[in-house]
């Protein structure tokens, strides 16, 4: 894989090119060999039917990693006790789920598991995530994985069936699309404010069809959460997957975890790693420039995920009746500031923004402070190992103190099909992905924002910036 | 998932019924609250379920889903970005159970295009002038013919389109894309053998 000067290659044309089990051609797609496959109970219980059905096995358990996150409740309950879900069909799909792992010989981190949480969140907790791989899961945020140089992307559950029974995908290759990102962003933005910022400058279908790669100095000075964070979002720009080049930090992220190679295997795979960046002169269908000395921390104003705006800029007038649709629904009106409205909820949680350095943050805006009378606020880590790390560090008490809830890990109001969820009418300030009408619940008004904004926003009571709240160093 | 009455695709014949909204997600196809089951049928009843019934269940008497009659209107026209937002297979299964076959529209979102070819439903990327023509001419009958690429607008302007030659290989004659792969176990073997 050593860089050939004639034919430069992108990380992604490295790693496709590595994965091919079979060429494409104009008739059949190539066959695409699976390194990773992530399950979860909403996406996979009719693809496990349809192997029953064929009297198919799972080809390789070895290489299926599952957990259960959509519909199980993040409510407390004792041990023994079955779960509060919120709906015997909830209860139905996550048994279901257990029954197929059980009966395939498929690792499952269920109830009693420290790794039990949002599945692009163990993932890389665990270390099974790793550069050069290929990863899929009936998930569209599997881009997430793509933080560490992998090529990971969602499919649909027909397609969840056809990995599971042969490991392999029929694929065609995607186009390439490169955005550089240069310059020092302020020290109030972050990560998905970033990510807010490109996917308003180039759409939600400004990525249709392309793997984007993400570089340029202000990607590589982020750490793996927050690259993290920026490739999860590559959906809500249309694209299949985002892809940062692995490098030193990737490596100290991974060193040591469970699933990472060990001893004399972990210098190899670092030396194989290392090979991965883009070749200088490979070609990109597509390159896209950003300052990011012009990004302020962003919130968005409408029901699309590229409707962000720098907070404290005016609600900009409708250009199309998608947009003038969108700010009826938020109930709006041009020229405003988002931080005229209260807010009824705020959720910090989802695989965008539930790590540990997401709790962090809000934990230092939080600190000695409580939130708005009347407001709710949800606090859910990504996995129960970020909620013990949260505890280890006190973080809880001081969400506790503040007087938000403070939950047991799971996608919860990102998605709201477990029982957490906003009312109809409701403003709701989101460190989620989706801002979609009603996917906080019915008629749900959501403002997707960072973790920082999230949490000053719950102290005011409406949508602010964390500006000085941040800066009161957080020990 | 395979479904007993396959339309043909070569001779096809339908009137559309036409979304304009640009950017629909697959949330609205099929919001996330139903996606507990563990089937695939049945799933037409909620389809566009927030936007056929309001909060109290009524169906919303001046919402135009509520008039689509699947018999004789098996074409969504869309606006631009249809299917875009989460993966789930669900909105295909959904649109499909509720009597969809053919979706249209200027551009339609990658994974939700796959899902819809994988499951009887036909995406057709229309070009500009066609799309908006369609768009304007609601419940117009159209013909499509996936062998030789053409939908026919009767007075409105007719256009070529392209499809994944294997996607429309498994419409047009019922080709098993897991068959296929499974079919190819020699292969997939020996680039095991030669990577671990
Ligand atoms: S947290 Fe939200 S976006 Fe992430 S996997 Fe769960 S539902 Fe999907």
């Amino acid at each position: 894989m050593s860089p050939d000067h004639a034919h430069p290659r992108s990380l992604f044309d490295k790693v496709w090119d590595a994965h091919l089990v079979t060429q494409e051609t104009v008739e059949t797609p190539a066959l695409m060999y699976i390194d990773l496959h992530l399950v979860h109970e909403v996406t996979s219980p009719q693809a496990f039917a349809e192997l029953a059905s064929r009297g198919l096995d799972v080809r390789r358990p070895d290489r299926t990693l599952a957990t259960v996150d959509h519909s199980t409740p993040t409510l407390d309950f004792a041990p023994g006790e079955t779960p509060p879900y919120a709906n015997e069909q909830a209860r139905n799909q996550v048994e279901t789920l257990q029954d197929n792992a059980r009966k395939h010989g498929i690792e499952l981190h269920d109830w009693d598991s420290e790794h039990r949480g949002v599945i692009h969140i163990i993932g890389p907790e665990l270390g099974a995530t790793q550069p050069g791989m290929t990863i899929v899961c009936g998930d569209s945020h599997t881009a997430t994985h793509g933080a560490f140089g992998a090529l990971a992307f969602g499919i649909g559950t027909t397609e969840v069936g056809h990995v599971l029974a042969t490991q392999t995908l029929l694929q065609r290759k995607p186009k390439s699309m490169r955005i550089h990102v240069n310059g020092q962003t302020g020290s109030d933005v972050t990560a998905k404010d970033i990510i807010l910022h490109i996917i308003a400058q180039i759409g939600v279908d400004g990525g249709t069809g392309c793997v984007i790669e993400y570089t340029g100095d202000a990607i590589t000075a982020l750490d793996m959460e927050a690259r993290m964070t920026v490739c999860n979002m590559s959906i809500e720009a249309g694209a299949r997957a985002g892809m940062i080049a692995p490098d030193q930090t990737t490596f100290e992220y991974l060193r040591g975890r469970a699933r990472a190679p060990k001893g004399m295997n972990w210098d190899n795979a670092v030396a194989k790693w290392s090979e991965l960046a883009s070749d200088a002169g490979a070609v990109f269908d597509c390159e896209v420039h950003i300052d990011a000395t012009q990004i302020r921390p962003m919130v968005t104003w409408g029901t699309a995920p590229d409707t962000g705006i720098a907070i404290g800029d005016a609600i900009p007038t409708p250009q199309t009746p998608a947009e003038q649709r969108a700010i009826t629904y938020m109930d709006f009106q041009p020229g405003e500031a988002m931080g005229e409205h209260r807010i009824s909820q705020v959720f910090i949680g989802s695989c965008t923004n539930a790590r540990i350095g997401d709790l962090r943050i809000a934990a230092r805006v939080m600190r000695g402070r409580k939130i708005a009378p009347g407001l709710r606020m949800l606090i859910v880590p990504g996995s129960v190992s970020v909620r013990h790390q949260a505890e280890a560090e006190g973080l809880d008490k001081i969400f506790r103190f503040a007087g938000a809830e403070w939950r047991q890990p799971g996608c919860s109001m990102c998605i709201a099909m477990n029982g957490d969820r906003g009312e109809a009418g409701q403003l709701v300030v989101s460190t989620s992905n989706r801002n979609f009408e009603g996917r906080q619940g019915t008629g749900v008004r959501t403002v997707l924002a960072s973790p920082a904004t999230a949490a000053a926003s719950a102290i005011a009571g409406h949508i602010t910036a964390a500006g000085s709240l941040m800066e009161a160093e957080y020990v | 998932m395979s479904d007993p009455l396959k339309p043909d695709f070569a001779r096809f014949r339908s009137r559309t019924f036409v979304i304009s909204q640009e950017n629909i997600d697959t949330d609205q196809i099929i919001p996330a609250r139903f996606l507990t089951t563990t089937q695939c049928a049945g799933l037409g009843l909620n389809a566009f379920h927030d936007w056929r019934y309001d909060e109290a269940g009524h169906r919303r008497s001046g919402e135009p889903l509520n008039a689509l009659d699947t018999a004789h209107q098996q074409v969504i026209v869309a606006g631009r970005n249809f299917g875009c937002g989460s993966s789930r297979e669900h909105a295909a299964w959904a649109l499909h159970d509720l009597g969809i076959r053919v979706v249209i529209s200027s551009e339609i979102a990658d994974i939700f295009s796959a899902n819809a070819s994988k499951n009887g439903i036909l995406p057709i990327i229309a070009p500009k002038i066609a799309h908006h023509w369609l768009l304007e001419h609601d419940g117009v009958e159209i013909a499509i013919n996936l062998e030789t690429g053409r939908v026919d607008l009767g007075n409105g302007p007719s256009f070529q389109f392209q499809i994944e030659p294997f996607a429309r290989r498994c419409l047009l004659d019922g080709t098993d894309p897991l068959g296929f792969l499974l079919s190819h176990d020699a292969q997939i073997s020996a680039y095991e053998a030669r990577t671990t």
